[in-house]
């Protein structure tokens, strides 16, 4: 069982998230004395009788004068089964850009809604995005159940119409928990409640120390952006040539053959070098160096791949796009789109569909895409790239896209249709 | 057990330090990939030694293709510039020392009436920046270490003024960093971003890291300020109210000497600096830096004005 989990946070404003991941890091010892001394101190400065909890998160000025989350924020905590990066992203409706990037590293999100209003249409947006970017696993925390009495008939209400709408989304049953918890008494966040009788299954940690998470990545094909030639041309080494990059699917082994995209010459692996010694095997996620058989032509921004399960090469993308600029999409714009170590300018030559996550229904041939909306658009690359489609591999199915003139990062690109919903085409 | 049973290849799975180890040299070799002159930034300091001890693995067999940068607030500890020079030999690495006193010499700076040099190192760091025309600068920053650092990205951009501007930052998604600056711009890069204070020990610890001497349990002679223990040397210290006394401490963190306390700790070796450092109720920064007692948003503040 992996030993490390990556999660995401997100919920409507006033769900009570920043008091859930503080409670997080309170009980499981993660905040040191100095740091709640802080807190404390600022709680009596308000006037509160028990120490807000949401100011172990609320990390800048701005965000505890105006009482927000404006930005994703890191946590870091762990017991003794697991360590854990928290990607505590804001409710504010503004601001789900930043949904976008926390999910995008989540292996888990964990999405919040408050018992005595339920599933409102942020939460449907948030399950909606989370299920666009593959989060694989979803926990609905109904917080705020003491507010309810610890009413079963309440959470089993909530529980039942978010499970359907996840459904919808294509989620199946098993991927999909909803624990009744109160973030600000603690009840089933660490520790059982007592005032939830009625409720059989684990607390909120107990389910993220034992969730399994990774996929098993023997079977996947190999998948290897190249970031970097090693060629030190040194006494000691004077014709090393080696490959550096992160295996970003599968597995490789010396002897295995295969591709290098897009200009598709074929060879065999040599060596998995690493600094430490040459492995037998490297997996998904780790840092490697390849020394291939042949000597040939390969440069940043190629892709090392399975020969016999080559990603395709294109320079058609047609593709979902999470906007995340201020300055809307329009047709027959000129961007950049960085898909693994290549960056390459391309034409947005067509809006297909806008997708309204409130009604889950999509819209044909928008004029632009705004702030926040999710689409599906062609795009014509420059040269051909080689990728996946990004329900099958994540890491080379995701692109960036950015604009040439000023650098910003303009959109969360997805090659094909991860949202079911939103293949029309 | 059967006696026949067949050997079956075990698969080393990344376990957490790993997944740490191999992001961090991502990182690293996307900067060498994508930018013009990177540089590292070096105090000799545990997590910029751990910084360059990553870039010494994700280029080998190469050499680092990144020079050094050091600001040097002249309040140093001997043990780590000794240190310092000794790892720039070993690596054959090129190292650019900004000397806070020179600053200080022409007037563009002046000195605090506190004595405490960390907040000037902004502006020697931006000067020198700007004359090496560094794109790219490597810092050991953790997400962990303080509340405004928990929302710095691993690419953060700076204006031309090295300014942090939270509100503006852009977007990081999976693993795709973008690095696109304009002319005057830079890029300060965090491939530590999600370590916290155990995760380095452990990994120097596995790595067979080497520290400067002081990292580790020793006798100095120390006062006590504002409730952290000081040690005597030119940044004005002690004062007439103030006693030296002799202690067995050690440090951890290491910065400006006038602002970086030590913490009473008999911890000579890995094991022991790991228990204490699992065992702390402490934070890091709390425990040993003044700096960030200033006010409430200090980190925040100077994150703004251009400091790491």
């Amino acid at each position: 069982m992996s030993d490390l989990l990556r999660l995401a946070t997100a919920g409507s404003v006033d769900d009570g998230k920043s008091t859930l991941v503080g409670r997080l890091l309170y009980d499981t010892k993660s905040v040191l004395a100095d740091t709640l001394e802080a807190v404390n101190r600022a709680s009596v400065d308000k006037g509160l009788s028990t120490p807000d909890l949401s100011l172990l998160v609320d990390g800048l000025r701005s965000e505890r004068e105006q009482g927000i989350t404006i930005d994703v924020a890191y946590r870091y905590f762990a017991t003794d089964k697991r360590s854990f990066i928290l990607a505590d992203t804001p409710g504010h409706v503004q601001y789900t850009r930043n949904t976008v990037t926390g999910a995008s590293t989540a292996q888990l999100a964990v999405l919040l809604v408050d018992a005595r209003k339920g599933v409102l249409e942020q939460t449907r947006r948030h399950a909606a995005v989370l299920a666009l970017l593959g989060v694989p696993r979803l926990v609905l925390a109904v917080n705020k159940i003491d507010l309810v009495s610890y009413d079963k008939g309440t959470f089993d209400v909530i529980a039942k119409e978010f499970a359907s709408h996840a459904a919808t989304l294509g989620y199946p049953t098993g991927a999909v928990v909803a624990i009744p918890l109160s973030a600000l008494r603690g009840d089933n966040v660490v520790t059982h409640s007592s005032h939830t009788p009625w409720y059989a299954g684990p607390t909120l940690l107990d389910h993220l120390e034992n969730v399994p998470v990774d996929p098993d990545p023997h079977g996947e094909p190999f998948r290897f952006p190249v970031q970097y030639v090693i060629r030190p041309r040194t006494a000691a080494h004077p014709d090393y040539r080696g490959y550096a990059g992160q295996v970003a699917a599968g597995t490789v082994r010396p002897g295995d053959e295969v591709v290098v995209l897009p200009a598709g010459l074929r060879t065999t692996v040599e060596r998995v070098d690493t600094p430490d010694g040459a492995l037998p095997e490297a997996t998904a996620g780790r840092s490697v160096t390849l020394v291939l058989a042949d000597d040939i032509d390969i440069s940043r921004g190629d892709v090392i791949a399975d020969a016999a399960r080559p990603p395709s090469v294109t320079d058609e993308l047609s593709a979902t796009l999470a906007w995340l600029a201020d300055k809307p999409l329009r047709a027959n714009q000129r961007v950049l789109v960085k898909s693994g170590a290549r960056t390459v300018p391309a034409l947005v030559t067509e809006l297909r569909t806008r997708f309204d996550e409130q009604k889950l229904a999509t819209t044909d041939s928008p004029d632009s895409l705004s702030l926040n909306e999710i689409g599906q658009v062609l795009l014509r690359t420059a040269e051909p790239v080689p990728v996946d489609d990004y329900t099958t591999h994540g890491r080379t199915g995701a692109f960036l896209v950015i604009d040439p003139a000023d650098g910003t990062t303009l959109a969360a690109g997805l090659v094909g249709a991860p949202l079911p919903l939103l293949d029309k085409h | 057990m059967s006696g026949t049973s067949v050997p079956t290849a075990t698969v080393e799975t990344l376990d957490a330090l790993g997944r740490l180890e191999s992001e961090a040299v991502h990182i690293m070799r996307e900067v060498a990939g994508e930018f013009d002159r990177p540089v590292i930034l070096f105090s000799g300091g545990k997590d910029s030694t751990l910084l360059l001890h990553l870039a010494v693995k994700a280029f080998w067999p190469a050499p680092v293709p990144f020079p050094l940068l050091h600001v040097d607030t002249g309040h140093n500890f001997d043990e780590v510039i000794e240190f310092r020079d000794r790892v720039v030999e070993r690596y054959g690495l090129r190292l650019v020392v900004a000397h806070v006193q020179d600053w200080l010499d022409d007037g563009r700076l002046t000195e605090r009436p506190d004595g405490t040099r960390n907040p000037l190192q902004t502006v020697p760091l931006l000067d020198t920046i700007t004359e090496h025309k560094f794109d790219a600068v490597f810092g050991g920053g953790r997400r962990d270490e303080e509340r405004a650092r928990a929302k710095e990205r691993i690419f953060s951009l700076r204006n031309a003024f090295g300014q942090w501007e939270p509100r503006r930052q852009r977007p990081e998604l999976w693993n795709l960093y973008n690095g696109r600056h304009r002319p005057g711009e830079h890029v300060r890069v965090f491939p530590l971003s999600n370590w916290t204070e155990l995760d380095v020990w452990r990994y120097i610890q596995r790595e067979a890291i080497e520290l400067p001497s002081i990292y580790y349990a020793h006798d100095r002679d120390v006062y006590l300020r504002d409730g952290m223990w000081l040690a005597e040397g030119p940044w004005g210290g002690p004062r007439d109210s103030e006693t030296l006394v002799r202690k067995t401490i050690r440090y951890r963190t290491v910065g400006d000497g006038s602002c970086t306390g030590a913490v009473e700790s008999t911890a000579t070796t890995l094991d022991e600096v790991i228990a204490e450092v699992g065992a702390s109720r402490l934070t890091e920064r709390g425990a040993t830096r003044a700096d960030d007692r200033l006010s409430e948003a200090a980190m925040e503040d100077r994150k703004r004005e251009g400091y790491f």
